[in-house]
């Protein structure tokens, strides 16, 4: 594990809890992270697992009455409990956050010009008309937008999703963030697509030394892209670590079995295999580890009590009562 | 680089705009044409008319003629009720829309105390049956053009207001919004830029087919002697003298006529702008 003091991003024991009236519901418990400066970190994780949630306490938009609690320390300083305005000076200016849908995410009645002009006028209000003008060209260029110039009085709806997942990163990067979460931003673009997206992504980290979290459920872009990986499965990690040493010796049946249930181009044109069972809702997860229920491999013992984390390697750990039973073949059967 | 298939596509439609906009809108063009006669007479009539409205002519009381074409009524006036009631219609819609689409969209914006607070207060106001609200108002401040003006603008802003709140609950949770949030923007510039400009298309289309709403009920307002004041030549007015008058029909003719024609003109006017902001509702042509 790299030192502390190198992490630009540390998020220790964050717990996630809604309020209701069959007592409190966590959403996100005991979740640990963190990303070094120029790291690319994938969070993995079903729909409900917490990774959106967890992002969002991370830009301090949590919904009003969350109640959260743990740290989070973005370069040395702690997020949780800032005021609303401080966290302001945060969002957009030194953590920026781009997300799944390009066709939405941009606001339809304003010019692309205008929205990257928007973006450098709130964190950088001195900038005079024409310096905004010649940064926003520059943001274009720098997500490799051709004919800038032209892009610049066009509206969103004039360009194809691709070219506005560009502009969204654009966006983004306006006042040269240091952290940049992408929840999921290929989801919504064809293949073709998705490589560009990628190749801008780590142009962005290679040259400006950006770090980036990267939500999704393609295993395959976590492979191509990031350097360290974060399973979590209904609100805690799994398995986190290098990507290699996750991929390829999982100590965790449920990384097994996601990397399982990807269907190969040998694989044939059988049933696409998949991990029996559904993730248990907020009022099902108790002090129990809580894949057990689907778990192949499950002991009395994962029933009764989380499992604590075990170190893999020296940069990955995993939360697993048999991990030292690992690898686990034939984690899944094709049903 | 050559355009792709999807600019080319834009390109074309940008240039079809202005056909198919005239192939599909006989309403507009005949509301357009009907409130721009209006418009220009108002401005204009002191240039072809060789009478002053509120000068007691000579010729009281006459049928049409060559001289005077919707005749002359006691007091001699031709018509020039347009110069009154069109003005009144936008000072109304204007200031009344400016109060509703602020408290409308700050309470659909904020939410919690502050929408229920806005939200009764308009609820109230529309509770009472619109001409009843104004008449007790008017009636209270005292006749005059100015304090119907007042009246009105108290019975209309609740429609926009409920409006616009509609609109921004709508709005706001598009993620465009989120972006914006999540980029740091505060919350009144949120709402200035990235909400707001979204919400114009039904507020637009309601306030043009409120213009002949609001001269209908100003109209009648000074009918029954709440508004206008003699001798100034309002419609509502110029009616209500012509009814006491019956054998000279022309005298309430010719205002009742330039209060259906301008009501109709802006009705038509108001379904085409709807038209052209919601195409779902276009009609096939």
């Amino acid at each position: 594990m790299t030192p502390a003091a190198g992490n630009l991003l540390e998020i220790r024991g964050l717990r996630i809890a809604i309020p209701s009236r069959e007592g409190e519901l966590v959403a996100v418990s005991g979740l640990d992270l963190e990303v070094g400066r120029g790291d690319i970190l994938g969070i993995v994780g079903e729909s409900g697992s917490g990774k959106s949630l967890s992002m969002l306490a991370v830009m301090g938009l949590l919904p009003r009455g969350m109640q959260v609690s743990g740290s989070i320390r973005f370069a040395g300083e702690e997020l949780i409990g800032r005021s609303p305005r401080q966290m302001r000076t945060v969002r957009g200016r030194r953590i920026a956050m781009i997300f799944q849908d390009p066709m939405t995410a941009l606001n339809p009645v304003l010019t692309i010009g205008a929205q990257l002009a928007e973006a450098l006028k709130i964190h950088q209000p001195a900038l005079s008309r024409r310096e905004r003008r010649r940064k926003a060209i520059e943001l274009l260029e720098l997500v490799a937008i051709p004919m800038p110039e032209r892009r610049f009085e066009q509206y969103p709806q004039e360009l194809s999703g691709g070219m506005r997942q560009r502009i969204v990163i654009a966006i983004a990067m306006a006042n040269d963030p240091e952290l940049l979460i992408a929840d999921e931003p290929t989801t919504a673009l064809d293949v073709t697509i998705q490589a560009q997206i990628v190749e801008i992504l780590q142009r962005l980290q290679r040259e400006k030394g950006l770090s980036i979290i990267l939500i999704t459920h393609d295993l395959g872009l976590v492979a191509s892209l990031a350097d360290r990986v974060s399973i979590l499965y209904a609100g805690r990690v799994m398995e986190r670590g290098a990507v290699e040493a996750i991929f390829h010796r999982s100590r965790h049946p449920y990384t097994a079995g996601l990397l399982a249930a990807i269907p190969s181009i040998e694989g044939g044109t059988g049933r696409l295999v998949a991990i029996d069972g559904v993730q248990p809702s907020l009022a099902e997860r108790g002090p129990a580890c809580p894949f057990h229920p689907r778990c192949r491999f499950a002991l009395p013992i994962c029933a009764e009590r989380e499992p604590p984390f075990t170190w893999s390697d020296d940069r990955s750990m995993t939360a697993c009562h048999r991990a030292s039973d690992a690898p686990f073949t034939g984690a899944l059967d094709a049903g | 680089m050559a355009l792709s298939i999807s600019q080319i596509f834009v390109e074309r439609r940008r240039r079809l705009r202005l056909p198919r906009f005239r192939r599909r809108s006989l309403p507009l063009i005949l509301g357009c044409v009907i409130v721009g006669a209006f418009v220009l007479a108002a401005l204009t009539i002191d240039l072809w008319t060789p009478y002053d409205p509120v000068a007691l002519a000579g010729r009281r009381l006459q049928p049409p003629s060559l001289d005077h074409w919707l005749g002359t009524d006691a007091l001699g006036r031709t018509l020039y009720g347009t110069r009154y009631s069109l003005p009144i219609a936008a000072l109304v819609l204007s200031v009344g829309v400016t109060i509703g689409v602020l408290f409308g969209a700050v309470a659909g914006f904020l939410g919690g105390a502050v929408d229920a607070a806005i939200m009764r207060l308009a609820d109230i106001t529309l509770s009472f049956p619109p001409i009843l609200l104004a008449m007790a108002i008017a009636a209270s401040l005292g006749p005059g053009l100015f304090h119907t003006a007042i009246a009105l603008i108290i019975v209309w802003w609740p429609i926009y207001a409920r409006l616009m709140r509609a609109q921004v609950l709508n709005v706001k949770v598009l993620e465009h919004v989120d972006a914006a949030v999540t980029s740091g923007t505060p919350p009144l510039r949120i709402l200035v830029k990235h909400i707001v400009p979204l919400c114009w298309a039904p507020i637009l289309v309601n306030a043009s087919i409120d213009v002949g709403q609001v001269v209908l009920l100003a109209s009648g307002l000074s009918f029954i002697g709440l508004g206008a004041q003699p001798p100034t030549p309002e419609w509502g007015q110029m009616i209500a003298e012509g009814a006491a008058s019956f054998y000279q029909w022309w005298i309430a003719l010719g205002p009742g006529l330039a209060i259906l024609l301008i009501s109709l003109a802006f009705n038509f006017l108001g379904d085409s702008v709807n038209d052209l902001f919601d195409p779902r509702s276009r009609r096939p042509a």
